[in-house]
């Protein structure tokens, strides 16, 4: 039941958004979100110190960042790449798209590529279904991915 | 006698999947066909119930609020469209309810057959025990086929290559968590219902359960992603009572299969005094099960009273009665009847020798009332002097004497229930989420609902501050200053006019509220002039005040933090003080409640165990109370006060005391300045200790006897709300006699005339001859389930709440409480103050917990300190320290944590090779002797390894457990 000390530095930047943001309602989210901005992705090591700020138990925290595959648990590389794998995507090839993919990069989903250029997640639905199989690159969706869309996309991240 | 409970069968209690609605008015429904009436705001679900229609279920328990997400509970009401979930729609007046149809049986079939298809390979009956809820409903339902496999896989593809874990698209296996010692989580066999979650939250309060990741990757999760020794759990077992599968299970019952039938009976640890089922087979308890009907519990418990039962069929425990004639002799094995007879022999020629008042005994607050009955009988009626005192001397006497003197009754004013209508909690020196685990789930729930929490305490405890609630005051006062910081509470409240004019008018002695309030007001009294005294902000004083008098109802609880200072009995009194002026005393929801520790402490006080009072604290010298007992037990009785324990040490050590009989107290260990005590004990002849194991007051002992269980006996236990608990056997006494049984040949030796054959026969004559229990037998217990004392004909089952109308007393008492500071003083020599205390997962001397599992969780007693506190003496976490006070000195390993204050250290006493009490001194309460453990000045520093003292012990103590072989006794 003893906890290992989060490390000082994680815990102090950890502690400083908790300051701005504990004040809103529904602060924890928010706060998520702060850290992820601040670190690239959730550190382990912040949960604590959030659920001893907020007052509630670790276990709650982790429940509420897993439940979002937004957060991370690890830094993404410097591009992110998501591949829609739901319904109307993979009506329309998605899953060959996905193997072509992960060949090229050579990397599977949740993971970064060794040079950390780029992260490979899948996603379910960005609202695209009018364009299966489409995607989402650093924030910016493309559709009707094809072949050549997709040496482009390796060509972008890997540049 | 208890024909309902000698049948051997499992005591199944009804589960209505949701909790009882409290609302006034009554609707009426039709489920099947049959009418059913229940108050407003009941789910369907359980209206369902009470009409005996049992609908499936598997996310609903009447312990929890209903939740909606199994869809297994599904039912039709006409003139309304879809199936609507029973557990989540409340009734409705003139409903018509149906729970079977041929298109509910196949949504339900379909629904189970996902839940079956999604619980890997488990649904069978290899992998669980094959008798949960789960394995039932899927019977229930008619399931007979799956259509989608087990393998729990087949809803998304698994990739060849992609490492299971987080995000993955399959359900990966998770291998079981073993790490509690009593139970195991196996995830593959979990089917997400959050049953624990909820139970972790809304029954215990502890938040250390979640549902991690989303879809199928929803896991139980302890903590984040921990195993559960590791995580915030504190296995108070919620979350096992509450799984529907075999996710989480006993490991007990997986090893040893289900129970065969079962007993209800109370718990033997704290003084909450839960209910609980004590499930067996064959002849081996397989799990406690916390019987919801218990009105202590409520179908809660800790992991004390849940798990840590193994010490009853340990192997130390002694199960043959010894002689010897010297301690530093090896024990020597003998008959029952030869100890006995040798007891018997050596007493008489004590008292022929020495006097009749050179020998005594000392009752146990484990034991039941009908045993604590007998022996101070055996003293008063064998003996033939008061001698006869009880543990509660060192921890709740001052409660006797304060309350007794200010309203007239020696217990707590409440019952436990009575939490649910408070707003605000005034705790003193209590923590009881450690202590009293139980009640301090019920407190923390209220407090999640909005009520309010002072805590008066040195150390930062749990409570204060834990998931979701948080105590709106902490004033951490220096160890000593209780008196001071409540009359400064009470100067608050008498100057700022929050005092309840109306209640202390009509209910007390208007004069003596005057002359209090004079006192209190007195600028010495002020929050100013205290706070700097006690080390605390007098704004927060003054908070507390105001929020006390005038936030609502207000309840006091407190624990020995109060009583075990030099002015115990003075803080009582000043807590007394306090709620008659708030006017909080006489109605649910206020009040003053000791929470006791030990199980039967409020027993063994009301039996009579104290040397100058008789049953129902009638003190000794009045003519009339001992004339029935005179009369019953045909002796003249002694009409002088007989010698408390450390009158009878100290009278030991000159030469006059010189035998006792100790039941169930391990006065060498618990008791304070243990070189006094084992003084005191060395300089006697006759030495007889009535145990289950050789505890450390047995190596001073001459005579051991064999002491039972409260598995292996019939009886009561009195809880801190003065509710009499039965006591059931579940298992005959393993060394051949309850200790009833055992006190009774004991006094059959020494020629007296009783012959109890049932316990039942002892509250006979206890209620008999007690006017507070006049109405009290077994037959009444079987009956109701328990009373709360006074329990007669005015009151006939029972006095859930004290003092309504009018105190006891007659006119509530005012007094006043002039601070005097304990003698114990830090010093340049001894600079830091050191408290004791309790954790959660031990008990007391530790004779029991420490015989079990628990001791994963507290292997030993470390020493809190404030890290100013140790950086200044160089020390580091989990470093041997050397603690030294005017008494004596021990080694212990320190714990840096600022839960303790600067100047302030802290320790438990669980552990005999720690000596906590070789520190602690000789100073005592006033007025009742209570000892001052929670004050002695020390100093603490670097040490290598244990002290001299701990050395010498070990050995003596090495040397006094032997025990010789038969052969080599002849």
């Amino acid at each position: 039941m003893t906890m290992q000390p989060a490390s000082t530095e994680i815990a102090s930047r950890t502690a400083a958004i908790i300051q701005e943001l504990k004040g809103l309602e529904g602060p924890l989210l928010p706060i998520l979100h702060g850290i992820q901005e601040e670190f690239g992705y959730v550190p382990q090591d912040a949960l604590p110190v959030i659920a001893e700020a907020l007052n509630i138990s670790r276990a709650e925290v982790h429940g509420v960042v897993t439940f979002y595959h937004d957060y991370r648990s690890q830094p993404a590389g410097r591009h992110v790449l998501k591949l829609c794998q739901a319904e109307a995507c993979q009506s329309m090839g998605s899953d060959a798209i996905a193997a072509k993919l992960k060949s090229l990069l050579g990397i599977g989903f949740h993971e970064t590529t060794r040079d950390g250029s780029v992260t490979l997640e899948p996603v379910y639905c960005l609202g695209l279904c009018a364009c299966s199989p489409s995607a989402m690159l650093d924030g910016e969706v493309i559709g009707r991915l094809d072949d050549e869309k997709l040496n482009e996309i390796v060509a972008e991240v890997r540049s | 006698m208890n024909a309902a409970f000698d049948i051997k069968s499992l005591v199944q209690e009804i589960d209505y999947g949701t909790p009882a609605s409290e609302a006034e008015q009554q609707v009426t429904l039709t489920v099947d066909g049959k009418s059913v009436t229940v108050p407003a705001g009941t789910s369907i679900m359980r209206a369902s119930m009470e009409a005996g229609v049992e609908i499936p279920k598997l996310c609903a328990t009447d312990m929890l609020d209903s939740f909606g997400s199994c869809r297994v509970c599904l039912v039709e009401i006409d003139g309304r469209g879809g199936t609507p979930a029973s557990c989540t729609t409340p009734v409705g007046d003139g409903m018509v309810v149906h729970t079977q149809s041929d298109r509910l049986d196949a949504i339900r079939r379909g629904v189970m057959e996902l839940y079956v298809s999604d619980h890997p390979a488990a649904w069978g009956e290899k992998a669980g025990t094959g008798a949960s809820e789960f394995d039932k409903v899927a019977r229930t339902v008619g399931l007979t086929e799956n259509r989608y496999g087990v393998d729990g896989r087949n809803h998304v593809k698994q990739e060849n290559g992609v490492a299971p874990g987080h995000g993955s698209l399959t359900i990966d296996y998770i291998a079981r968590d073993e790490s509690n010692p009593y139970f195991t989580y196996d995830p593959a066999q979990c089917i997400v219902c959050s049953r624990c979650v909820r139970a972790c939250e809304e029954v215990q309060g502890t938040f250390a359960l979640t549902i991690e990741g989303r879809g199928f990757e929803s896991r139980v999760s302890a903590g984040m992603h921990e195993a559960f020794v590791d995580s915030e759990c504190v296995s108070c077992g919620a979350c096992v009572q509450a799984c529907p599968t075999d996710a989480l299970r006993e490991k007990t019952v997986l090893a040893k299969g289900v129970p065969e039938r079962s007993t209800v009976t109370t718990c033997a640890y704290c003084g909450v005094g839960c209910s609980f089922k004590a499930e067996v087979k064959g002849d081996e308890v397989i799990r406690m099960m916390p019987y919801k009907a218990g009105k202590a519990n409520h179908g809660h418990s800790c992991v004390k009273g849940r798990f840590a039962y193994g010490y009853a069929t340990h192997k130390d425990r002694i199960l043959k009665p010894m002689i010897r004639e010297r301690v530093s002799d090896p024990w020597r094995e003998v008959s029952w009847e030869e100890a006995l007879t040798h007891t018997a022999n050596e007493f008489r020629r004590i008292q022929y020798q020495y006097g009749r008042t050179s020998i005594g005994g000392i009752t146990s607050s484990r034991c039941t009332n009908e045993e604590t009955y007998l022996v101070q009988k055996l003293v008063r009626q064998g003996f033939r002097n008061n001698n006869v005192d009880t543990c509660a001397r060192v921890c709740h006497s001052p409660t006797g004497y304060g309350l007794g003197q200010t309203f007239g009754t020696s217990a707590g004013t409440q019952d436990f229930d009575s939490i649910e209508q408070t707003d605000v909690i005034l705790l003193i020196g209590a923590n009881p989420t450690d202590a009293h685990p139980v009640f301090a789930s019920r407190m923390k729930k209220r407090m999640r609902q909005g009520a309010k929490l002072i805590v008066l305490d040195p150390r930062r405890t749990d409570i204060v501050r834990s998931a979701h609630v948080e105590a709106q005051f902490h004033l951490p006062l220096k160890p000593g200053t209780n008196v001071a910081m409540l009359t400064a509470l009470a100067h608050v409240i008498v100057t700022e006019g929050l005092f309840d004019e109306a209640f202390i008018r009509e209910r007390c002695d208007w004069d003596e509220f005057q002359d209090w309030a004079s006192f209190v007001a007195l600028p010495e009294n002020s929050p100013e002039v205290v706070g700097q005294l006690a080390n605390v902000d007098p704004d927060d004083i003054r908070g507390a005040a105001r929020l006390y008098a005038r936030g609502g109802n207000g309840a006091i609880y407190y624990g020995l933090g109060v009583t075990e200072h030099s002015q115990g009995s003075t803080t009582v009194i000043a807590i007394a003080n306090l709620a008659m002026a708030t006017g909080n005393i006489g109605r649910p929801g206020v009040g003053v409640n000791p929470l006791r520790g030990q199980n039967n402490v409020q027993g063994s006080c009301d039996m009579g165990s104290f040397p100058h009072e008789l049953p129902g604290y009638r003190h000794i010298s009045g003519d009339a109370v001992r004339a029935i007992y005179e009369s019953l037990w045909g002796v003249k009785l002694d009409d002088e006060p007989g010698l408390r324990i450390p009158n009878m040490l100290d009278a030991a050590v000159d030469g006059s005391f010189k035998g006792l009989y100790v039941q169930g107290e391990d006065i060498l260990q618990s008791d304070p300045d243990t070189k006094h005590v084992a003084a005191g004990l060395a300089a006697m002849e006759c030495v007889v200790v009535h145990d289950l194991f050789l505890n450390e007051t047995a190596n001073y002992a001459h005579v051991f006897l064999p002491g039972s269980t409260f598995l292996e006996k019939d009886g009561t236990f009195t809880n801190a709300e003065r509710r009499i608990n039965m006591v059931r056997k579940v298992m005959e006494p393993k060394c051949g006699y309850a200790d009833w049984e055992t006190t009774q040949k004991l006094a059959q030796e020494l020629g007296l005339d009783w012959n109890y054959t049932h316990p039942s026969e002892i509250m006979d004559e206890i209620a008999k001859t007690t006017p507070s229990f006049a109405g009290v037998s077994f037959d009444l217990l079987d009956r109701v389930g328990s009373v709360q004392w006074p329990c007669n004909e005015k009151s006939p089952e029972g006095t859930p709440i004290m003092h309504i109308g009018g105190f006891v007393r007659g006119k509530g008492k005012f007094i006043r409480t002039e601070y005097v500071a304990t003698d114990e003083r830090t010093g340049p020599r001894f600079p830091l103050l050191l408290t004791t205390g309790r954790i959660l997962s031990q008990y007391n001397v530790g004779a029991q917990t420490r015989r079990t599992d628990n001791v994963v969780w507290h292997s030993e007693d470390r020493l809190e300190i404030h890290p100013h506190d140790a950086e200044n003496r160089g020390l580091r976490d989990g470093d041997w320290v050397r603690l030294t006070s005017r008494s004596g000195e021990t080694t212990l390993r320190a714990l840096i944590t600022e839960r303790v204050s600067p100047g302030v250290v802290y320790t438990t006493f669980h552990h005999p090779d720690t000596q906590a009490n070789v520190i602690t001194t000789d100073f005592s309460d006033w007025a009742t002797n209570c000892p001052e453990y929670k004050v002695t000045a020390v100093q603490v520093g670097a040490s290598n390894g244990p002290s001299e003292w701990q050395r010498d012990y070990d050995e003596q103590a090495k040397q006094s457990r032997r025990i010789a072989k038969l052969e080599a006794a002849e």
